[in-house]
């Protein structure tokens, strides 16, 4: 093992976690954690409940049970603006635009930049998202068009861009190269790494696994809603994480959560 | 073009490839739907001009005073335009959050009816102010403004709070307030209306004349200037791509000379003999030979309309709530994870079209110097129509005040000009809402190929 096991207090800690839509239960008693400068993959099926748990971390959703910690201390976590003030940012499955307006100001929705005169500084937020975008997609141009014009990719770009605008200390992001050509797809993944080193602490959800393998330190799979188990990327192999995925079997290196197969004694 | 800096890989490719007319349109960032509606409007004029020319027999190039385009026509008809203009202007926030709002017209009715019922009645009789005191019209458009506040309030918070679709509340706000405006007095007409109150509704005591109409539309040249000055410093500070000079010369000629134009045409209708007559023997002037010319300029609803339609359009470009009814509008689901708190947003929609209800209330009310049980009656639809003509998108997240003011005054054209024909009143409906129809259908066409 060339790291060391995270210590100290997660950054979060998300407990005993459940939420049923009528009769489904899309999470049923899930935990997860996360530690500062980690990445935590969130892999399982389609429909298995990744979005939804990172929803109710994101404030989207309000969960029925279960607790939230934040650096150790019980956060409540009840819209997106509390979440937000605790310093979680997320970048949606459904990226989560307003179609109509510029990237500019999808960038800063529900965080504008100001003039002196209490008036949107159009101008300001449209320097500052030249800035960002160019950290992601250098031939990004078209600012002032409303972001239903960009293509997917594009607008991915401008998703991602909004979520490490603010200073994040955690980042969620489901799905986030989903539309993103091979070029973009490496540059976030470039992008993923340097915020790791930054400190901040990222849940990444993807369908990718060699994907995750590169830039994960531990992965966590779901299934029907449960944790089936978590494992740090070292200690399982890429066909162990297929068949958490696929059957529920948890592995030797891994440790179960309550969706683990049981195996008949 | 030395003014814009040059992108390399921008995606704006094909420049070179643009005809003479794009290159225009890209150089001066004119809308080009404004463009079509500005069009459209000087079509109806032109034709209703020529039309109402030929009726009478005379040439339209000397616009005899029957005709259409006659300083008198146009006056009155900036005048017409104003109720509708202003709750256009509300409209379109409504429109543009996905929401509808049916009452509009009742709620004028009742508010309009309160405002007449407490200048005429409750503030002489109960408060005990003397009639013709000053404050009296203050306090009833005080009272209006807050009855058109709860009213939107009431509104917005059944439908951002309890969940009730807008088209229902609306529909049922509809019915309510109307019926409510009867209760007031027992459906009797409220009448004459305090002398000040009166002023909003224009006519030559409620125009401003001939000196202030010129310093109203100087002083709108000279903001229009340095708007324009100012937004090339602000692209300049973050070397955004400027107007090239001659664009930004032509937009500031051609936007002063529209100004000075429609001031010219206020002061070049002059008021009614009777009434300089009356003026002159209270203010001991002799009337000359040829008699008098005393100017209207520009009416006070008017100008009450162009406020109404500044400030929104300020509100909505320029402030953090004009931004998240767009963003809600665009996204409902987005804006909400992004923090805004939509449903405070959308009672504030209501509150403000409420107000304005209040706004057009004064006018019209002010206009026929009374308030009646039907007043306001079928506006909404006048409204929404102004709106939707104006380019708001009933699917939500787009329109702009400006063109719902056009609109608004496209319809009223029409309204006016058929009058002025003597189209009799069925045709006249028949002719505006197939209007309606197709300039949403030219509007659909038209967002299709951009
Ligand atoms: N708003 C909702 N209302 C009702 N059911 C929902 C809602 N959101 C999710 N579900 C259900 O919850 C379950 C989990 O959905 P979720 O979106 O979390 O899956 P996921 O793991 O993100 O899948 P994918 O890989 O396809 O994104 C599904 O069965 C889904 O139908
Ligand atoms: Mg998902």
């Amino acid at each position: 093992m060339d790291k060391t096991a995270p210590t100290g207090t997660p950054l979060i800690d998300m407990r005993n976690i459940s939420i049923a839509f009528g009769g489904i239960r899309a999470v049923d008693d899930a935990s997860i954690d996360l530690f500062p400068g980690e990445v935590v993959a969130l892999l399982g099926h389609n429909g298995a409940g990744k979005s939804t748990l990172i929803k109710i971390l994101s404030g989207a959703y309000k969960r029925d049970s279960g607790h939230i910690f934040v650096n150790g201390e019980e956060a409540s976590i009840s819209n997106p603006r509390d979440a937000k003030r605790y310093g979680i940012e997320t970048i949606y499955q459904t990226l989560a635009l307003a179609d109509n307006v510029d990237a500019a100001a999808n960038l800063f929705l529900g965080r504008e930049l100001m003039t002196a005169w209490g008036t949107l500084d159009d101008v300001a937020m449209e320097a500052e998202a030249r800035k960002v975008m160019g950290r992601l997609n250098p031939r990004f141009q078209r600012f002032k068009e409303p972001v239903i014009k960009l293509s997917g990719g594009q607008r991915q770009s401008v998703a991602i861009a909004r979520a490490i605008l603010f200073n994040a200390r955690i980042l969620i992001m489901d799905e986030p190269t989903a539309a993103l050509g091979p070029q973009e797809t490496a540059q976030v993944g470039e992008l993923v790494k340097q915020l790791k080193s930054d400190g901040i602490g990222i849940f990444l959800i993807s369908h990718d696994i060699h994907d995750v393998f590169d830039l994960a330190d531990r992965v966590c799979v779901m299934k029907n809603g449960q944790v089936v188990g978590t494992a740090r990327t070292t200690d399982v192999t890429q066909d162990e994480v297929l068949g958490m995925i696929i059957l529920g079997k948890c592995p030797p290196g891994a440790i179960p959560g309550p969706g683990a197969l049981k195996i008949a004694a | 073009m030395t003014d814009t800096t040059s992108n390399p890989q921008a995606d704006i490719a094909r420049a070179s490839e643009l005809g003479v007319v794009a290159r225009f349109l890209k150089a001066t960032e004119i809308d080009t739907r404004m463009l079509g509606m500005i069009g459209a409007l000087l079509l109806i004029w032109t034709g209703l001009h020529v039309i109402s020319s030929l009726r009478l027999g005379v040439n339209p190039l000397d616009f005899d005073s029957r005709t259409f385009l006659t300083p008198r026509n146009l006056w009155n008809l900036s005048v017409q335009t104003s109720a509708v203009a202003i709750m256009a202007c509300g409209m379109v926030l409504v429109i543009v959050m996905r929401n509808i709002d049916l009452s509009v017209g009742s709620a004028e009715g009742l508010i309009g009816m309160v405002m007449g019922f407490a200048q005429v009645h409750f503030l002489v009789r109960f408060v005990g102010l003397e009639l013709g005191n000053p404050w009296i019209w203050v306090l009833a458009l005080v009272i209006g403004l807050a009855l058109g506040l709860l009213i939107g309030a009431f509104q917005g918070f059944i439908i951002a709070y309890l969940e009730v679709p807008a088209f229902i509340v609306t529909l049922g706000g509809l019915l309510v307030w109307r019926g409510a405006a009867w209760w007031v007095t027992s459906g009797q007409t409220v009448a004459p209306l305090d002398a000040t109150f009166q002023l909003m509704g224009g006519g030559p005591a409620g125009s401003i004349g001939a000196t202030w109409s010129w310093i109203v539309g100087i002083v709108a040249c000279l903001a229009v200037v340095f708007a324009l000055f100012n937004g090339r410093v602000q692209r300049k500070r973050f070397r955004f791509p400027l107007r090239p000079i001659w664009a930004e010369t032509l937009l500031g000629v051609v936007t002063c000379a529209v100004i000075m134009g429609a001031v010219w045409l206020a002061n070049s209708y002059p008021w009614p003999i009777g009434i300089v007559n009356r003026y002159a023997a209270a203010n001991n002037i002799t009337v000359p030979e040829g008699g008098l010319f005393i100017a209207h300029g520009i009416a006070i609803p008017v100008l009450m309309a162009i406020a109404v339609g500044l400030i929104m359009t300020f509100i909505t470009n320029r402030t953090r709530f004009g931004r998240y009814v767009f963003a809600i509008g665009g996204n409902p689901e987005a804006a909400n994870l992004a923090g805004i708190n939509t449903r405070w947003i959308t009672m504030k929609v209501f509150m403000i079209m409420g107000v304005l209800a209040t706004v057009a209330a004064s006018i019209s009310s002010a206009r026929q110097n009374s308030s009646t049980n039907v007043l306001g009656t079928l506006d909404e639809l006048l409204v929404i129509a102004a709106a939707v003509i104006g380019g708001t998108s009933l699917a939500g997240g787009s329109g702009t005040i400006i063109g719902a003011m056009l609109g608004a005054l496209l319809m009223q054209s029409l309204q006016s000009g058929m009058v002025l024909l003597g189209v009799d009143s069925p045709l006249q409906s028949i002719v505006v809402g197939a209007v309606l129809v197709i300039a949403v259908w030219l509007d659909t066409v038209y967002r299709k190929r951009v």
